[in-house]
């Protein structure tokens, strides 16, 4: 049986990619292997963790959910991507002071969805922060420490 | 020389908190793990594992798949077994009596657990090497199955192994004192059974191993998700036949480990050997799946307990019978039965109860084997001693704060046993008891909690006090025990040409902040600044022999001997800076990376040019003088079995009484691991290990059919905690540095698992205790268990 192939066209980080890649490809084993964009993570490939979590179109998804094909004329931001623009790199810098990560493994997921709940630019609790951020699951810090960070810099932003 | 000890010093760096460099990269996505790592021509590895819990294999064809499309090899376990030195064998030499049967890498003729490999596929893709592995036939006979732990040693049960007679693995009693004659003489007799669902670890970041052989030099590198690196190379080695000093083990960033990555797993082993027949790179991933049917599990036990209290409160005497199931095997090669051993130790362990008696027995079953993950058997032990000592609170009417304050060990009474023998020194229950009841501001809660009550809100408020056993010695059960995992551990601490400082050592860093906190001790311990401190961990081949990161030790015996490297590298520097500038050594200092004058401080030369020195410029001092710029430490625990810590838990929970739904609202951690290097770090280990223990207390529980089936082999089955439903924690410590090593550090990283669930456990019972007169006794603690409590299912 052989594979059956399709080309995608997408803009991944900013630049615009060509590949022909067998169909059943999903977006992050995309990006990780015929990319080189390590940073979306794999932490179970049935759309619980939210490791892969990246941004298409303007909304976080779950990378391995998505077939490569179906992203097809896309827009899609990994963590490489919103690292380099800027767009949060206070958050990125909080994270570290705060040590809101320690093996990293689900750090790119969690951030891709903080930024998108930073962007609402609104009040919130810590509650409304856990709750927003509950589909991206951490093993290693316990949470208290990624609340803190996001919160601080919500405070900050609103603040400033 | 007025040497002042690096944590003395105005501005030391142990104490402080610092940030760490892989965070740094880690934000940015810029992380660097094993599965990011692909050599060119790298094949990919995929298994057939046994759907069935027990069976005979007769026959395996794999030509079909052989001839699938990208397939380089189909690999059956007795081809496996071929190229490997010999089947593994989970037994240590200091559990007396222990059985276990030979294992094999991927089963042979017999497969004894759902999940068990059989048939490895080397294909081009993974993908490609999943969809061949679909075409290998296994013929299978069924064979019966043992899965339920309570009847495994029944006369009439089925037995897995035939050749050890029966399904035990293990049995053990210790204690102390006339426990019988204890019970006769007690007021109040309280005894309980308790139930622990079996759990797994849950990296989020699954086993990995990249093998690469190079059939010239006949090198073997694996890069390897690993918290133990020379215990791989070992194993590894001693497995596959290959000289030890040939391979070469690299840990790159790991995505988290727990205990599960201090193991040697089959399927490693066979991904290996494709790489050393084929001389291709190969990579083997285990999927979601994949880890919940492989990955070590650990728990599943029944502990019956018993205390003798009189009626002032104080307990004279405990009891626990405990029963392990374990899996089908003894994990090589730590074995399956360290968790029931700890439960025997560390029972009732802040308290001086003067008769003890424990009992375990270790069963198998036709299951995934269990070994070490984080806290190994603390979590039961404590759940079932701090249970009890609420009980008898109840009992004799006294707050559960005064139970403990009548029955915990004074801080000034040390060094003395604990009821299983084990010697305990310098340890705080009172001081952290007392600083719990204010960090919890305990008295409003009960007040909070008696209000909300009037109004039908059932909240409840948990203490829990526990010991753990941290820094295990060589004596106590790995060396003794002649496995080759050491328990001692190393570091290189060398002085480059530009005065820079390079640590290399033998434990390792996932995520904990091993890294950082070691060139923090190097750099207090030099007196130079940490920019100039660079650590190498997770290479053998450019790290000094050690046991890695397991049993919270990095920092109690890693950071020990990355202090001695580093005060020996300073006295170097200093003998060499006394001849350079004709003083007497004694008379400096160095500071910031200067030698200075020991007082004053004014500088006399930099490191940078000692540096320069003593590697490109010896002509500049006597022929009969040979600098030693590179310095290696090793660091054992001597009499003592481990570095034990103690600490205190509190828990506020709301008990929804209709539904049994548990809300977790607040969590508090006194707690005294020693000399603490960088705070944050080790708030953060304590606040991760909280949660883990949490998962375990209320959610996680490896679901098996009575046909050995697992039943949740995937993340939206198998809960872990979410951030929603964990609370803020908050921490505070008391610092009692170890008399066993000059640092004084002990562990942290384990204790937050340890305590959780029985603390949790305790506050879910407060809660419900105006209600009924059950009790929960079982965890995971689920809505249905909690309803049970209640009477109402
Ligand atoms: S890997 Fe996609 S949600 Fe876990
Ligand atoms: S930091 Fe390890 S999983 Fe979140």
């Amino acid at each position: 049986m052989s594979e059956e192939m399709i080309t995608v066209n997408m803009t991944v980080n900013g630049e615009a990619v060509s590949k022909t890649i067998p169909v059943r490809t999903h977006l992050v084993d995309f990006i990780r292997t015929e990319l080189g964009f390590t940073g979306s993570h794999l932490g179970c490939e049935h759309g619980v963790c939210g490791a892969c979590s990246v941004r298409v179109d303007g909304d976080v998804v779950r990378g391995c959910l998505l077939l490569a094909a179906q992203a097809d004329g896309c827009e899609v931001l990994t963590i490489e991507g919103i690292t380099d623009t800027g767009e949060i790199s206070d958050l990125q810098e909080k994270f570290v002071e705060r040590n809101a990560l320690q093996c990293g493994y689900c750090t790119p997921g969690m951030l891709m969805t903080a930024a998108e709940l930073l962007a609402q630019k609104t009040e919130m609790s810590r509650d409304d922060i856990r709750e927003y951020m509950s589909g991206n699951y951490c093993r290693c810090t316990g949470y208290h420490a990624i609340v803190d960070a996001i919160e601080s810099i919500n405070n900050e932003r609103l603040g400033g | 020389m007025g040497f002042i000890h690096p944590y003395d010093r105005p501005n030391s760096y142990i104490g402080r908190t610092l940030p760490r460099s892989r965070a740094k990269r880690a934000v940015a996505g810029r992380g660097r793990y094993t599965d990011d790592i692909t050599p060119p021509r790298t094949l990919h590895a995929a298994f057939v594992r046994s759907p069935y819990a027990h069976a005979k294999i007769l026959n395996i064809d794999v030509e079909a798949a052989k001839d699938a499309s990208g397939v380089k090899l189909v690999m059956t376990g007795s081809e496996l077994a071929e190229m490997c030195t010999g089947p593994w064998v989970g037994t240590l030499k200091v559990f007396e009596n222990m059985k276990a049967e030979p294992q094999h890498p991927m089963a042979v003729d017999r497969v004894c657990w759902h999940g068990e490999p059989v048939v490895m596929v080397i294909a081009e893709t993974r993908a490609q090497a999943e969809d061949a592995g679909e075409l290998v036939v296994v013929e299978y006979e069924e064979l019966p199955v043992v899965i339920n732990k309570e009847t495994a040693l029944d006369p009439g049960s089925p037995v897995i192994h035939a050749n050890l007679g029966d399904n035990k693995a293990w049995e053990h009693t210790l204690g102390s004192g006339d426990v019988d004659k204890a019970f006769e003489e007690a007021d109040h007799v309280l005894e309980e059974t308790f139930y622990f669902g079996r759990h797994t670890a849950v990296s989020l970041e699954p086993r990995i191993v990249l093998c690469e052989y190079d059939k010239g030099t006949e090198q073997l590198t694996i890069h390897t998700s690993s918290q133990c690196p020379h215990m791989i190379e070992t194993v590894f080695a001693q497995t596959l036949g290959v000289p030890e000093h040939n391979v070469r083990i690299v840990a790159p960033d790991v995505g988290g480990s727990f205990g599960l990555k201090i193991h040697t797993f089959g399927d490693e082993i066979a991904a290996t050997a494709a790489a050393i027949q084929l001389g291709r790179p190969v990579k083997f991933v285990a999927d979601r799946l994949e880890s919940f049917l492989s990955d070590i599990h650990a728990r599943e036990n029944r502990v019956k307990a018993k205390i003798g209290i009189m009626n002032d409160g104080t307990m004279i005497a405990a009891e626990i019978d405990d029963l392990s199931g374990v899996g089908a095997y003894s994990q090589y090669p730590r074995t399956s039965v360290f968790e029931a051993n700890q439960i025997l130790n560390i029972s009732f362990g802040p308290y001086k109860h003067p008769n003890y008696r424990a009992r375990a027995q270790v069963v198998y079953l036709n299951a995934v084997p269990t070994s070490q993950y984080r806290a190994v058997g603390h979590p039961i032990g404590i759940s079932v001693g701090e249970f009890m000592m609420d009980w008898a609170a109840d009992v004799t009417g006294l707050d559960p704060f005064e139970i403990r304050r009548k029955n915990i060990m004074e801080d000034d009474s040390y060094p003395r046993p604990i009821g299983s023998g084990i010697p305990m020194k310098d340890l705080s229950h009172q001081a952290c008891l007392e600083k719990l009841y204010g960090l919890m501001a305990y008295e409003d809660l009960l007040s909070e909690q008696t209000e909300l009550r009037k109004k039908g809100i059932y909240r409840g408020i948990g203490v829990a006090g526990f010991i753990k056993g941290t820094a295990p010695s060589p004596v106590g059960y790995y060396g003794a025990g002649g496995a080759r995992i050491a328990a001692q551990d190393a570091t290189t601490v060398k002085l480059e040409p530009s005065g820079g400082v390079i640590v290399a050592l033998g434990v390792t860093d996932q995520g904990q902040g091993v890294d950082t906190v070691m060139e923090q001790i190097a750099a207090a311990a030099i007196g130079c600044s940490m920019d100039h401190v660079r650590a190498i961990s997770g290479d053998t081949d450019a790290t000094p022999y050690g046991g890695g990161t397991y049993a919270s030790r990095a920092t109690a015996i890693g950071g020990e001997a990355t202090y001695q490297a580093a005060l020996d590298l300073r006295r170097e520097i200093l003998h060499m800076a006394g001849i350079l500038l004709q003083a007497d050594p004694n008379e400096l200092d160095i500071v910031d990376g200067h030698v200075v004058n020991d007082g004053s401080n004014e500088p006399r030369i930099p490191l940078s040019e000692i540096g320069r020195i003593g590697h490109f410029q010896l002509g500049e001092l006597p022929n009969n003088y040979q600098p030693v710029l590179s310095h290696t430490r090793r660091y054992r625990l001597q009499d003592s079995p481990y570095i034990y810590t103690n600490g205190i838990h509190g828990a506020y929970v709301e008990v929804d009484v209709d539904t049994g739904w548990i809300r977790h609202l607040k969590h508090w951690v006194v707690e005294d691991c020693g000399r603490i290097i960088n705070q944050q770090l080790a708030d953060e280990q304590i606040r991760g290990g909280c949660v883990q223990g949490l998962g375990g207390a209320l959610y996680e529980h490896c679901i098996y059919d009575d046909y050995g089936q697992l039943q949740n082999g995937t993340m939206a089955d198998y809960v872990t905690p979410m951030m929603s439903e964990m609370p803020d924690i908050e921490i505070d410590h008391i610092q009692t540095p170890t008399s066993e090593s000059e640092l004084g550090a002990k562990g942290a990283g384990e204790s937050g698992t340890g305590a959780a669930p029985g603390v949790v456990m305790n506050a879910v019972n407060n809660a419900i205790k105006p209600l009924t007169d059950g009790r929960v006794t079982e965890q995971p603690i689920t809505p249905e268990i909690v309803l049970g409590a209640l009477g109402k299912i």
